[in-house]
């Protein structure tokens, strides 16, 4: 059992952030790892990357959007109650090395997956230039965050409520004509972003890392649900991932393996919000 | 000598089973077990052997003729208590050992006759000790002081932690996932082994002293050696925990499972009763199982269950080659699983939203005999054709999970990426560490990953009375 010691509602509402207690994890977690939830007896595993980590007081943070019937079982937990089970720390953790010039660009809570990968970039004596955006002013997380790492810094809003219209795309397509010595990108957020993101950054021939959030069930590399095409062969996000190089992902078929269950996902939610209801 | 032609009249005692039209559709055992005076009726048969050969057929060496006369004598409880004596698991083993290659393969009647059904009556005697709620407890001896870690709770760690803890030790095991048991609960379908049972033989074993810490992944929370400055010594019972896959083109399409995911989702997370339990699986209407070992049938089996309109096994060899216990395929035929032999999938075609839709296959003959003894499968050139399914499950068994292995220094692997261990000892090239089961031996039985357990935990008993290596 798992205690929750804090809780905070960001962007209306539909994005939570959670500090769990979870001692052993947080003495073991490095940036880009990723843990496993299952919030009830009844419920499903759910991979969720950590945001951060502390391994003194023993908590580790998620930040997760109410997308679906576990997320928004999740959100109804309170400071106090406890999750049934967490494992972890999962997947490999981020290489991180100094090469120079860093863009981490983030698109809606892939922020808070980007975040921890970001500064320990920013740790390791490079120059971060983050860009991140979202749907509107009051879904962007983390800003205050994702600012402190950052040598330079944009805000795209979808619909022009904050930062520059359009997408954190249009920004890194100004950036790449710009900045000649860009070494690396790390894209983190929804699969078309990351799949037009890696297009760009081939395009200018620039390394790109980007962080999958394919469907799980072990953890571990035993079940194999959470298989990707990269470079033409198979690999698990679990095990061998979550990261890889984006020009290599086959984000067509990512995208197509996160839909196998939308069928079901909707059942599960429309029951859910039934017993809410009542 | 008339008391002897009496026993030799009666006939190997049939066990009741549901009946296929219901079974298919619900997810209850299919056995139902022997009534007190069939078990008895059956223990007769037992000639009681001055050398029983039955023994020597047992991986944990059960005292089989001596639980048999018990439950010949009535006196069940007393059977079990025998059963256990060496077996912490019994109504498991009676359920899923393959007895005819093991103790009933021995009999001294098999040889004119059918053996006596050693497994059904091990089930019997274990089954009515539980359901009694009268479970004994073995004495326990003096408390040594010494810590075990045992990583993984699947047969052979339950086995090794139940033997030592009985020896005084204090064990601890570590499983990766949510609930113990390993294969008995992710892998087994519920029909075949009702997960009740296993929960009941785990709390037999805690209600002895082990603890058991879930969501453990050792390789990620901790490593062997941070293991090894905290317990005398370590045992790797991790299982083989790696789908193969066909490699063939369209394999990632939706639809396409493999063996491991299908039955974890239904097994573990009870997605076979989704939307209640929240893990949804996809159910298919035309379904493929490739492959034809024991999970292969269980895959299939499940599929039937879940309101698959046909399930086929398609598998590249033929009948007598299929790998499965006789038992499972003849299970498989009463419940309409169809068997598309000599047929081997060449590629997956998927349609516009990604899903799978047909499998192209060829038709295969058999050749001389392989390494394995089978005859060799060969494809007949320009036989391909298509058949439509809109759900795969690939079950061609597991190779070894690299994540532990990987993260510990100093153990030895073999080409294949199993541990190197001592057979009769089960210690690895590793100082204070034993390995044993799937890990070792590839994927195997679960009374073989037990027996592996029974001997580790032997060899780890002489080393923390000894400190000798």
């Amino acid at each position: 059992m798992f205690r929750i010691v804090s809780k905070k509602t960001l962007a209306q509402g539909t994005v939570i952030h959670m500090k769990i207690e979870a001692p052993q994890i947080a003495r073991k977690a490095r940036p880009g790892q990723f843990i496993i939830l299952r919030v009830d007896e009844k419920g499903e595993r759910i991979p969720l990357t950590m945001a951060s980590t502390d391994p003194e007081d023993g908590t580790i943070d998620i930040i997760f959007q109410v997308v679906g019937k576990t997320t928004a079982l999740l959100s109804t937990k309170d400071v106090g109650e406890y999750i049934l089970d967490v494992v972890g720390p999962l997947g490999r953790p981020t290489h991180v090395e100094n090469v120079g010039n860093v863009a981490c660009v983030g698109g809606g809570t892939g922020i808070a997956v980007l975040y921890p990968i970001a500064k320990a970039y920013k740790d390791a004596g490079n120059r971060i230039i983050s860009i991140i955006g979202a749907r509107n002013k009051d879904l962007l997380i983390l800003e205050k965050e994702m600012r402190e790492i950052s040598d330079e810094f944009y805000i795209t809003t979808d619909d022009g409520s904050y930062g520059e219209k359009g997408f954190v795309t249009d920004v890194l397509r100004r950036v790449l004509d710009e900045k000649k010595d860009l070494k690396l990108v790390i894209g983190i957020g929804p699969v078309p972003m990351m799949k037009y993101l890696s297009f760009l950054t081939k395009e200018h021939g620039v390394k790109t890392i980007v962080s999958l959030n394919s469907i799980m069930v072990d953890g571990t590399g035993m079940c194999g649900a959470c298989r990707v095409t990269v470079g033409g062969k198979t690999k698990f996000t679990c095990v061998d991932g979550p990261e890889f190089d984006g020009h290599e992902v086959d984000f067509s078929e990512l995208e197509k393996r996160l839909s196998a269950y939308v069928n079901e996902e909707r059942l599960a939610m429309e029951r859910f919000k039934c017993t809410c209801e009542k | 000598m008339e008391e002897k032609r009496r026993r030799e009249k009666i006939p190997r005692q049939k066990m009741p089973e549901q009946d296929p039209k219901e079974r298919i559709r619900n997810f209850l055992e299919v056995p139902l077990g022997y009534p007190p005076d069939v078990a008895k009726l059956e223990a007769e048969r037992c000639l009681q052997c001055k050398k029983p050969p039955c023994i020597e057929g047992c991986p944990v060496e059960v005292d089989i003729p001596g639980f048999i006369k018990l439950i010949r004598e009535g006196d069940f409880l007393s059977a079990a208590k025998k059963i256990k004596e060496k077996n912490a698991l019994p109504a498991i083993c009676g359920r899923v050992c393959p007895q005819e290659v093991q103790c009933e393969s021995k009999c001294v009647l098999g040889k004119k006759d059918e053996p006596v059904a050693i497994g059904r009556l091990e089930r019997f005697a274990a089954d009515w000790e539980r359901e009694r709620g009268e479970v004994s407890i073995p004495e326990i001896k003096e408390k040594t002081g010494k810590k075990v870690a045992v990583v993984g709770s699947g047969p052979a760690g339950l086995t090794v932690a139940a033997d030592l803890t009985v020896l005084g030790h204090d064990v601890t095991i570590f499983e990766a996932l949510h609930k113990p048991g390993g294969v008995l609960v992710y892998g087994i379908p519920e029909f075949r082994l009702p997960k009740s049972i296993v929960e009941a033989e785990i709390k037999y074993l805690q209600a002895l002293g082990v603890k058991i810490e879930v969501n453990s992944v050792i390789g990620k929370i901790r490593s062997v050696d941070e293991l090894l400055n905290e317990y005398d010594a370590v045992f790797l019972g991790l299982g083989a925990g790696l789908p193969l896959f066909l490699n063939i083109p369209g394999e990632n399409l939706c639809g396409i499972y493999s063996a491991n995911e299908y039955l974890t989702r239904s097994n573990l997370m009870k997605a076979y009763l989704f939307p209640e339990y929240d893990t949804p699986i996809s159910k298919g209407k035309r379904v493929a199982v490739i492959g034809a070992g024991n999970v292969a049938m269980d895959a299939a089996r499940t599929a039937i269950r879940l309101g698959a309109e046909e399930v086929h096994i398609v598998y590249r060899r033929g009948k007598d080659e299929m790998p499965a216990r006789k038992e499972e395929i003849l299970h498989a035929e009463e419940e309409g699983i169809i068997f598309d032999l000599l047929t081997n999938p060449v590629r997956f075609i998927g349609d516009e939203r990604g899903w799978v839709k047909e499998i192209e296959c060829i038709r295969m003959e058999l050749g001389e005999p392989d390494a394995s003894g089978r005859r060799r499968p060969i494809p007949v050139k320009g036989s391909e054709f298509r058949m439509p399914f809109d759900l795969v499950i690939v079950a061609l068994g597991t190779a070894a999970n690299p994540l532990l292995t990987q993260t510990t220094p100093g153990l030895v692997l073999n080409e294949r990426g199993y541990i190197v261990a001592d057979p009769e000892t089960g210690k690895t090239k590793k100082e204070k560490v034993w390995a044993g089961g799937d890990i070792v031996t590839g994927a195997a039985t679960v009374i073989l990953a037990m027996g592996a357990g029974r001997k580790a935990a032997r060899s780890i008993d002489e080393y923390l009375r000894t400190g000798k290596w």
